[in-house]
């Protein structure tokens, strides 16, 4: 059964629907745990202090942090391997386009598969600027979370690489988590409008909310 | 009304095909799209040129023989079958793009005519119900809920034209599939076949090549017979039950 699930492409859609609702209820905690930043240097750090110390003495010392991670890894990789493939076989089944063009579509749904890319590249950067500090600018210091977010965004390229990332966030999740309703076969005639409401709320809320730490940043508001 | 019709002409299956532009004149307002490509087809065969090949059958808009894509919009800029698309839709002057249905389970078989028998196949695989036959049975002897007929009539509705094929960007049958397995399944009498009739219909529409659903709703904007879009998110709920319901023997 699981595997003539993911043969099918409603089956890859159902991993997509389900690993996008995952990294979407993974994005709420995350934005409203971002805004503790407006609280101050003290409450911000205690907070990323106590992600790692969640779950004891039940759980070790970052265990839940690493559960939490490894979940995320494995929706990322079925979100986008099911994406690539989907639209693989999308494309094929459309080989020769119209002469006459009209225009189509909204501009989320035209722009699903690019701005998957963008945020798949945006994770890495993102990962490789606040969690390793690898390319993170002025000294990564681990421990301090509040200032490392400060140096991030005192780079232009850092607020410009974040706000597009955070747009193209929106744009996605007012697509898909629609979308998602449509292929979980849960959505009606009657429901849309819930579902349509939910998604544009979801895609206002966590843009904004996400967006606003680095002008935050930018504004002095935060320093 | 005189115009300038670019119509992809293409010898057979294997030939490389290219739009070619005609002028038409004297054509009215109350004619059909498909009397307007008559009177260029007249024309054509009294100059000695191949006539322009069209599938067309009924004429009524019930058949779902027709299939153009006009000015890159399947069956027009109308709502309705391409042979119940009028000419007053247009205006004198105009140049009107006509393609053939574009997906590759759709090939084209000649100019504007497709090769539509993977539906066929799609409808072989599950759609249909299993019945005996003899005489009719008493028409009160199952009762259908009202909500139910309806819905069931709102789906059977579909005639198998394939607009919804042709307007997806992703080539995908997903309307055409969904609206036959609601039609029936909402049916005491297709309830026997619930689960398999989802299952293999789904499964031949994916081996002829269709594209997947990515929830654009050009299908159901297309769709002569108004076929919802909603039509999609039931037949994703049958198909998910009826993993469940396999999984569990």
């Amino acid at each position: 059964m699981t595997r003539t699930m993911w043969d099918s492409p409603l089956g890859k859609k159902t991993v997509m629907a389900v690993s996008g609702l995952i990294m979407l209820g993974y994005l709420a905690v995350h934005m409203l745990g971002n805004l503790k930043i407006f609280f101050g240097e003290g409450e911000f750090d205690h907070y990323a202090h106590w992600l790692r110390t969640l779950g004891e003495p039940f759980l070790h010392y970052e265990w839940a942090l690493w559960i939490v991670r490894v979940v995320l890894v494995v929706a990322v990789v079925a979100h986008a391997v099911s994406a690539y493939q989907l639209s693989r076989r999308d494309i094929r089944a459309r080989p020769t386009k119209y002469v006459h063009k009209k225009p189509r579509a909204s501009y989320a749904t035209r722009t699903m598969r690019w701005g998957g890319i963008i945020l798949g590249l945006f994770i890495v950067w993102h990962i490789l600027d606040l969690t390793t500090g690898t390319v993170h600018a002025n000294g990564f210091q681990h421990g301090h979370p509040y200032q490392n977010v400060i140096d991030t965004f005192s780079t232009w390229y850092g607020n410009v690489i974040y706000i597009v990332a955070m747009l193209a966030l929106g744009l996605h999740v007012q697509h898909g988590f629609w979308s998602a309703a449509q292929t979980l076969g849960v959505g009606s005639r009657t429901r849309d409008r819930a579902f349509k409401t939910v998604a544009n709320v979801l895609a206002v809320v966590l843009t904004a909310g996400f967006v606003a730490v680095p002008v935050g940043v930018m504004t002095g508001v935060v320093s | 009304m005189k115009l300038t019709l670019r119509v992809w002409r293409q010898q057979n299956a294997d030939a490389d095909g290219a739009m070619s532009t005609y002028e038409v004149d004297g054509i009215s307002a109350d004619m059909s799209f498909l009397e307007m490509l008559d009177t260029l087809n007249e024309e054509l065969i009294l100059a000695g040129d191949d006539p322009v090949a069209f599938d067309h059958d009924c004429r009524e808009g019930i058949c779902g023989a027709c299939s153009l894509v006009i000015n890159g919009g399947a069956h027009g800029p109308e709502r309705t079958t391409t042979c119940q698309l009028h000419m007053r839709s247009f205006h004198d002057g105009d140049t009107i793009d006509i393609e053939p249905w574009r997906a590759s389970a759709f090939p084209v078989v000649k100019d504007l005519v497709v090769d539509r028998s993977a539906f066929d196949r799609i409808i072989q695989a599950g759609g249909y119900v299993s019945v005996p036959t003899g005489a009719a049975p008493e028409a009160h002897a199952t009762p259908v809920p009202k909500a139910d007929a309806d819905f069931a009539f709102e789906h059977a509705e579909c005639i198998g034209c394939g607009a919804c094929v042709a307007a997806c960007p992703n080539g995908a049958a997903m309307l055409f599939t969904s609206a036959k397995v609601n039609h029936l399944n909402v049916l005491p009498q297709g309830a026997p076949e619930r689960e398999t009739r989802v299952l293999d219909m789904v499964a031949q529409m994916d081996e002829e090549g269709f594209g997947g659903c990515t929830l654009v709703g050009e299908c159901a904007t297309a769709c002569p017979k108004g076929i919802p879009l909603f039509s999609i998110t039931g037949m994703n709920k049958e198909w998910l039950r009826a993993g469940r319901k396999a999984a569990k023997r």
